[in-house]
């Protein structure tokens, strides 16, 4: 049996200022029949530019250079316009990364899968309800009838994209192209969307096509296995081949640097680089951080009176609940101590980071650093207390948390120049040399503005301004999210040296346990508000105790050990 | 994007760079004149705009200067000639050159347009980022302000704010200022305040910056580009508003040449057959309108992160 969908020697360019550019260079990429393939790489792989060319949806500056797409026979490459707007949808379709952004807002799910069907005359004005409530049953959405009826904004994220793909499967295509189609969910969402794909895929014959940077997804629903690096392919193999023995040097690397069960910090790095492991920190009996009965609430939205109760007139209304975003947490951390804070979103972790960033106001409770009460100064003027500098964060996303109009320099001095006691720009200059040094930066980068630098670079950037002051408590909110595994790999090791170098305290709020868990000592597991769990990283995630904990762990893909 | 910078490893630092800090790359002046030529010469358009603002520029400061003739000098025996060569753009009824006097006026209409812009970006911008980045009371005042000057026709409240303070240049700036103060406090406001929770404004907050700071050097730097098309695209309007104020008697006193006079002096003598009077102190009006709307254009094309590739 032939292939459905056969690429050949695809090249796709794209021009620029520099002249032309190849994102895809003379890939092959073959899916049969009923299969999963799993293309993978890291940014700027061109994985996702590939399955733009299949769909010939290439923005205005890319172009197909060279090569042949067929799909059942037909060559794609050649379709006039008109043929792809029906082939897309209808015997193609695609999920993509941001269900949010996929959805028209303003109009009801249930009528955006009925003109799916009608687009593709699968459905005529009196069957398309129901059609489109069979579909929102097929995907799991409970009491599909009212969900029908709903907006996007009133579905969660999970939610939103079993929508998604509701739309892409309503018209039985054969071929489903799924771009990251879990990327920003939970990873508990993340296995019940995953599973939802793979289940309604089996059970109708389809083809699929996931584009991932996640091995471990890949590994965990794919047949067959593509890796990407550069615009090339380097490996194309059986799954269970691919991570039993990868055979190409850039697989291997990036398989090491996929944290999973029973890998070190050190094991991350490529075997070249990697150096003797840091001496475990002196932890010291003092408690540095200690956070008591912590509540943060919120005014609900949304809940608006009757007019008669607006002038008194009707029953008085019941007093409101408000949400309790953080609900009376109390924890610990002592000095050069790491302790991580995990959770699905949602939970609370943020607002607890927020409140003791002190950019945040708690409701009630107590937040001591070394003794000072410091949840007693209001946020507003923290920024002023002389205890701001003992306590730095590195944000989550390294391009949103640099100011695009200051250069490298320019952010790092920014604490010291603002509560630093250096004076002079010489002075500055060698402190913000020294901090890049030691936060591996090269020097000559420092004149550049963020957009010129790499991800890894600007989480660099990110680190030297955060640790600038020496501050005795560091909050990692998701450092690594936004990066690649290998980078990642090589900025947790960053970290971990600078804390065993300075002697500061972390504490790492994260949704991945197996990160938390090279980078911790202890962890906290926090749902709705509260802590459901506490204990040593080993304990937390070989014997833990709480079901949901279990829960949040086995929902973690991973890469065969 | 992110290179696999594994080279850089952490475990090795970094081979230290000699002392003396290499001379700055090429960031800043170059860089964004290099990316002004892309943009001109990717768009014609955009190229033909910045040369022909220049061609204006250079109008407003020699003009007086290049003038073949006084514009106030009337010479009765030469009254109403039509363009020939001695008078290009022919004479009006008192027998003054309107090739003079249309030259001449560039630099009243400028002036007048580049106060009023950097008068209402002053005013309305810092409003709006206030507006945007504090909320609560100072954006609700601010915004009212907003909203009633929105509430009047445009151009009436601009009448009625000369007509009020008497007919001087000063006032009709003012005028044109106020008119266009919604506009920029809504887009500052707008800009700023989805910039109020960026992650690098939240960084600033921690590295000890006070609020009235982040706002001017955190904010500020980052709506600029935005302002800037904004204020390109007003400056026609800012002259086309102070051209309609003189035109209806307004503003400017005879015999000052000024575009929006000239106008309302020639359009009495379009029936009798003088069309040079009025048409060509209104053309140099319309090049000047289209020019900055243009370059307005190619300006969000320099700023567009979009096309930065």
């Amino acid at each position: 049996m032939s292939a459905l969908l056969d690429v050949k020697g695809l090249t796709v360019e794209f021009a620029t200022r520099r002249g032309t550019v190849q994102a895809v260079k003379r890939i092959d990429l073959e899916v049969a029949r009923g299969e999963t393939v799993g293309v993978v790489g890291e940014s700027g792989s061109g994985k996702s530019v590939t399955s733009y060319a299949v769909m010939r949806i290439l923005d205005r500056a890319g172009r197909i250079a060279d090569g042949s797409v067929a799909f059942s026979g037909l060559d794609l490459t050649a379709a006039s316009e008109r043929q792809m707007t029906d082939l897309r949808g209808r015997e193609i379709s695609m999920i993509f990364q941001n269900p949010r952004m996929a959805l028209n807002p303003i109009r009801k799910v249930g009528r955006q899968i009925e003109d799916v069907l009608r687009r593709h005359a699968q459905a005529g004005s009196m069957d398309a309800r129901a059609k489109a409530i069979e579909m929102l049953s097929q995907v799991k959405i409970a009491r599909p009838e009212e969900r029908y009826h709903a907006y996007p904004f009133e579905l969660s994220g999970g939610m939103c994209q079993r929508i998604v793909i509701a739309l892409a499967l309503a018209c039985r295509p054969q071929l489903l192209i799924a771009d990251e189609p879990t990327t920003g969910l939970d990873v508990t969402t993340q296995k019940a969307v995953m599973d939802l794909v793979s289940e309604l895929t089996r059970a109708r014959g389809m083809s699929t096509i996931l584009i991932t940077h996640d091995l471990g997804l890949a590994a965990a629903y794919c047949d067959k296995v593509v890796v990407m690096k550069k615009g090339e392919v380097v490996e194309t193999a059986a799954a269970r081949e691919v991570f039993a023995a990868p055979k190409d040097d850039y697989t291997r690397r990036l398989m090491r640097a996929t944290p999973r069960p029973g890998s070190t910090l050190r094991g991350l790095l490529p075997p070249e680089i990697a150096a003797a492991p840091n001496p475990p920190a002196t932890v010291t009996g003092e408690v540095l951080l200690k956070v008591e009965n912590l509540v943060k609430e919120y005014p609900r939205q949304g809940v608006s009176k009757s007019w008669a109760q607006m002038f008194g007139r009707g029953p008085a209304a019941e007093p409101e609940t408000p949400f309790r975003a953080v609900d009376g947490i109390s924890f610990e951390i002592r000095r050069g101590e790491s302790l991580g804070l995990v959770g699905e979103s949602g939970c609370g972790k943020s607002t607890t980071s927020m409140m003791v960033m002190r950019l945040t106001d708690p409701t009630s409770g107590a937040i001591t650093l070394g003794g000072d009460d410091i949840g007693a100064i209001p946020a507003r003027s923290f920024a002023a207390s002389k205890h701001r500098r003992r306590i730095q964060m590195v944000f989550q996303d390294p391009t949103d948390s640099l100011n695009p109009r200051f250069t490298a320099v320019r952010a790092i001095a920014d604490p010291l120049m603002r509560m630093g006691s250096l004076k002079g720009r010489d002075a500055l200059r060698a402190r913000c040399e020294e901090l890049a040094t030691l936060v591996g930066l090269p020097l000559d980068l420092l004149d550049r503005f963020p957009h010129q630098l790499s991800g890894g670079q600007k989480a660099r950037v990110g680190i030297a301004r955060a640790i600038a002051l020496d501050p005795e408590l560091v909050i990692l909110d998701e450092p690594t999210a936004a990066l690649d595994v290998s980078v990642q790999a090589v900025v947790l090791n960053l970290l971990d040296d600078l804390k065993a170098k300075l002697g500061m305290s972390y504490l790492f709020v994260s949704h991945d346990l197996h990160v938390v868990r090279l980078l911790c000592d202890r962890v906290i597991v926090m749902r709705q508000g509260r802590i459901v769990e506490e204990g040593t990283s080993e304990k937390v995630l070989e014997a833990p105790d709480a079901a949901y904990t279990r829960e949040l762990i086995a929902a973690i893909p991973h890469p065969p050990v | 994007m992110s290179n696999v910078d594994i080279s850089a490893a952490v475990v090795s630092p970094p081979p230290a760079e000699p002392a003396t800090a290499p001379a700055r790359p090429a960031v800043g002046l170059a860089a964004a004149l290099g990316h002004a030529r892309y943009v001109a010469t990717s768009n014609p358009v955009t190229g033909f705009a910045f040369a022909l603002f220049f061609l204006i520029v250079l109008a407003a400061i020699l003009g007086p200067a290049i003038a073949p003739y006084d514009p106030y000098a009337s010479d009765t025996s030469a009254a109403l000639a039509p363009p020939s060569m001695a008078h290009w753009f022919g004479t009006d009824q008192v027998g003054r050159d309107i090739f003079s006097r249309v030259l001449v006026a560039t630099r009243l209409d400028l002036i007048i347009a580049v106060a009023s812009v950097a008068l209402v970006f002053a005013l309305g911008g810092f409003a709006g980022i206030c507006a945007g980045f504090f909320g609560g009371w100072t954006d609700r005042i601010m915004s009212r302000i907003s909203d009633t000057i929105m509430a009047f026709p445009l151009f009436v409240l601009a009448m009625g704010i000369v007509a009020a303070l008497g007919n001087t240049v000063t006032n009709i700036v003012i005028a044109t200022a106020i008119v266009n103060f919604p506009l920029y406090q809504r887009i500052a406001r707008a800009e700023a305040n989805i910039r109020r929770e960026a992650g690098f404004v939240q960084a600033a907050r921690l590295t000890g910056n006070s609020e009235m700071r982040i706002l001017l050097t955190q904010i500020l730097p980052n709506i600029m580009p935005i302002m800037a098309v904004q204020m390109s695209l007003t400056m026609g309007y800012a002259i086309l508003n102070a051209a309609g104020l003189s035109f209806i008697g307004l503003g400017v006193k005879p015999p000052t040449p000024e575009w929006g006079i000239m106008v309302a002096e020639g359009a009495g003598f379009i029936i009798s057959g003088e069309w040079w009077i009025a048409l060509f102190p209104g053309l140099a009006l319309m090049i000047a309108v289209f020019c900055f709307n243009l370059l307005g254009d190619g300006l969000r094309d320099i700023i567009d992160p979009q096309r930065r590739t």
